[in-house]
């Protein structure tokens, strides 16, 4: 459209589309291991319903997801797998690492098989502690996202300086961000 | 290291039902093996646990399907020697502490680092068996396999040859099972470290309390005395 | 049973002259199909590589490990409670189960019983895990073979019981309520009534399945003669739990073999099926899941009182020795062979998980199917990754 590329978008195109997004998340869940359970109950089950918020589960492909959730144990056999699907999302698109395994190697965190935390492979934009953490922890991580997504420079993420002001200050749900 | 021991120094008159049932079973292994049964240990009323040469293994294995045990439980291997890192809580800025290096076996004895073991499992007879062998300390580890005798050995000698080491004679297929094809070392081997506790000391060092005596009956306060933050 | 293993003989002997089709006639490349790591039929990261002539398999090959995170080598550096943290998670469905066969180990190593109350605790924690644990794989055999509503109803319903479990123990899964000597804690007031009426929802729960799925003449043939599995050919890799049963073999660790818990005090019925297809291994769950709550209703009516912990001392020290024992999980058979030396941490634990065995079986079974038939037969195999990658 020529104002994305120049970086200059007025703000209430900006806050309109960034609403948008923010509320038709196709989420692409990647279930590893017992958080994939929590993951299935709050996506899945009626009581934590997770479609009330704008965010669908179940895409057909990586390739028609916005956002993917990893949830699980990764392990160094996985992660080139992983490295693999992420790159297979197009742009924009958003992480939220679930559980400790995947936020920093978790309970296995002197194995000799397992990622000590997925943000070693790939950008982290929210971290969901826990062991599982509830499905309303994931909720609030999704939430959470919400908000940062509204705030969000499209202009500057387009022309991928967003990234980096991701990495260096993601949201920890339960916690200020950190350092 | 265990005697050889039976349920005659247990008098107890309604626990004879099963150890007949053991003791039974004993001497059939022993009909069928004669010298090469080397050791046997049997506890009373709880559980059976033998040890063959190893020559016999494959062999200690079939006259155990033969007798009625068609159920294969599981099959592995034990690394006896004690860790040279203890429990992974040292301080590496500190020298290693002195550690003893024996060899202990446990039930039934045995003469090496590494012994292969199997369960197996009468269905009909409601009782299992432990059997034992030990793996000569050459270079490279070899015993036979056990996939002529139970079809679902195949997956478990897999583990074990990547976990330990230790291959199998006659196995068809011997690759790894859980680790990538390019993994060096054997994991489950003791000498094998877990990098991620050589890096920086165990946090958790600060918060072991010191151990109070022997003897100590209050009631268990499980997660407190060892740290899993 | 004789005409499907007359079947199942035919489609083998189909998918040898397609392999030789393969070779001769058109000298076409058979194609190589990569079911998986991540799939979203297979639960959890499995992966299959199968070589397809057409829709038939020629040959399977499933490649585990994925998930492989060391427990038997994480065991070593941990002391015995903190094992028990961590093995919650090897199962993670019914992650009570988990624990009972460990602790009942080291009990065992320790000379130490638990109290009457402790026991039946835990007999009613391990039924629950079960219910939890099949009422999900009810749920998910819908959507292996296509229908995607069972598997909401069954996440509705189970939230039931792990709202029961976090009643008791604080969490909804990986609870970590077991302890060596008994258990952390009595059960809540009114713990006990609620469960009778979640109980009620539970079967409830299970007629539906029963109405939706199992009389549903689709799944009946997609499932009714598929995977045939001869009890001998169960016995020889090992398969336990449902699969073995479904297969006519009369075996349940509960009434088979003498163990600390209170199965012994109540009533139930050991179902059996003698087609040993994947209908069997479905219809068998189901009906476990009726059992199981049965059980429960039981052991809650009659529920000693008394002491939930024995006296042991702070530090536990588990003496020198090998223990063996396992437990009817809800997958199968799950054991620990615990060797200790008189340390803080065990020496050494192998975990001999039901998962793995039931899946060792894969190559063998896998020869002459079809392609959606895989599915099928891996959906009505029933495992968790993490049971089988430990």
């Amino acid at each position: 459209m020529g104002f994305v590329d120049k970086g200059r978008m007025p703000k209430p195109l900006t806050s309109l589309f960034n609403m948008g997004r923010s509320y038709s998340l196709w989420v692409y869940q990647w279930g590893l291991a017992c958080c994939a359970i929590e993951m299935g109950a709050a996506f899945g089950s009626p009581r934590y319903d997770v479609m009330r918020l704008g965010v669908i589960p179940l895409p057909a492909s990586p390739r028609q997801a916005d956002l993917v959730v990893i949830s699980g144990t990764v392990t160094d056999k996985m992660a080139p797998a992983i490295k693999r699907l992420y790159e297979q999302m197009p742009e924009p698109k958003y992480v939220i690492s679930m559980g400790s395994c995947a936020n920093c190697g978790g309970p296995y965190w002197d194995s000799y098989s397992v990622t000590k935390g997925v943000d070693q492979i790939i950008p982290v934009d929210v971290y969901v502690p826990g062991c599982p953490p509830r499905p309303e922890a994931l909720l609030e991580g999704v939430v959470l996202l919400q908000q940062r997504i509204k705030n969000e420079d499209m202009g500057a993420r387009w022309r991928g300086e967003g990234y980096k002001a991701l990495v260096k200050d993601p949201i920890v749900v339960g916690g200020g961000p950190i350092e | 290291m265990a005697p050889l021991s039976d349920s005659t120094n247990a008098a107890e008159t309604p626990a004879l039902a099963s150890d007949t049932l053991r003791q039974g079973i004993v001497a059939d292994l022993r009909s069928a093996l004669g010298e090469q049964l080397v050791d046997v240990k049997l506890v009373p009323n709880t559980d059976l646990w033998v040890r063959v040469a190893t020559d016999a293994w494959r062999e200690a294995g079939r006259a155990l399907r033969d007798d009625g045990f068609h159920y294969f439980c599981f099959l592995s291997a034990i690394d006896w020697m004690p860790s040279p890192y203890g429990r992974g809580e040292d301080d590496p800025t500190a020298p290693p502490p002195e550690r003893k290096t024996e060899i202990v076996q446990g039930y039934t004895g045995g003469s090496t680092r590494f012994q292969v073991f199997a369960r197996v499992t009468d269905l009909e007879r409601h009782v299992g068996i432990t059997i034992k062998a030990d793996v000569p300390d050459a270079d490279p580890l070899i015993v036979d396999s056990w996939v002529t005798n139970y079809a679902g050995a195949n997956w478990h000698e897999r583990e074990c040859h990547e976990m330990f080491g230790i291959g199998f004679a006659g196995h068809p297929d011997l690759r790894n099972m859980y680790l990538p094809t390019d993994f060096e070392g054997h994991p489950l081997r003791k000498d094998f470290p877990l990098l991620a506790r050589h890096v920086k000391p165990w946090p958790g060092i600060v918060d072991v309390e010191p151990l109070p005596g022997e003897g100590d009956d209050a009631p268990a306060d499980a997660g407190e005395g060892a740290s899993d933050d | 049973m004789t005409d499907l293993i007359d079947r199942q003989k035919l489609s083998y002997i189909a998918a040898q002259a397609a392999d030789a089709r393969l070779n001769v006639e058109l000298e076409t490349e058979g194609m190589t199909l990569n079911i998986g790591p991540q799939h979203p039929a297979t639960h959890g990261t499995l992966r299959i590589i199968v070589r397809l002539d057409g829709e038939q398999v020629v040959w399977a090959d499933p490649g585990a490990g994925y998930m492989h995170r060391g427990y038997e080598k994480l065991t070593e550096v941990r002391t015995f409670p903190q094992v028990t943290t961590l093995i919650n998670r090897i199962d993670w469905l019914g992650s009570f189960a988990n624990e009972v066969p460990f602790i009942l180990a080291a009990e065992q190593l320790m000379d130490v019983e638990a109290p009457p109350r402790a026991q039946w605790i835990r007999t009613i924690l391990f039924e629950l895990s079960r219910i939890a644990n099949v009422s999900l794989f009810l749920g998910d055999l819908g959507v292996q073979l296509g229908a995607i509503t069972p598997v909401f109803m069954a996440f509705r319903d189970r939230e039931y019981v792990l709202n029961l479990i976090e009643g008791a123990t604080g969490g909804r899964f990986h609870p970590n309520f077991d302890r060596i000597g008994g258990v952390k804690d009595d059960l809540p007031k009114g713990w006990i009534d609620e469960t009778h009426q979640v109980m009620k929802k539970l079967r409830n729960f299970c007629d539906e399945i029963e109405n939706l799925l199992f009389g549903n003449k689709i799944f009946q043939d997609r499932t009714r003669g598929i995977g045939v599995i001869p009890p001998a050919v169960a016995q020889q890799y090992g398969m336990s739990g449902a699969n073995l049963r479904a297969s006519g073999v009369d075996w349940d660790l509960r009434r088979d073999q003498k163990i600390a818990l209170a199965y012994d005090k109540v009533d139930f019925k050991v179902w059996t099926h003698p087609d040993g297809d994947s209908f069997a291994r479905c219809w068998i769950r189901l009906q476990e899941t009726r059992e199981a709550t049965k059980i429960v209703d039981q052991l809650l009516d009659g529920m000693p009182s008394g002491p939930v912990m024995a006296k042991v001392p702070r530090i536990i020290k588990v003496p020198e020795g090998e223990a063996w024992v396992s437990t009817e999980n809800p997958l199968g058979e799950m054991g620990y062979y615990v060797v200790s030396q008189g340390d803080l941490g065990p020496f050494r634990v192998k975990i001999r998980t039901a998962s793995f065995n039931n899946i060792s079986i894969v190559p063998w079974i896998l020869r002459g199917v079809y392609v959606p038939d895989v599915i099928t037969i891996l959906a009505s195999l029933y495992f968790i990754l993490g049971d089988i990658d430990k």
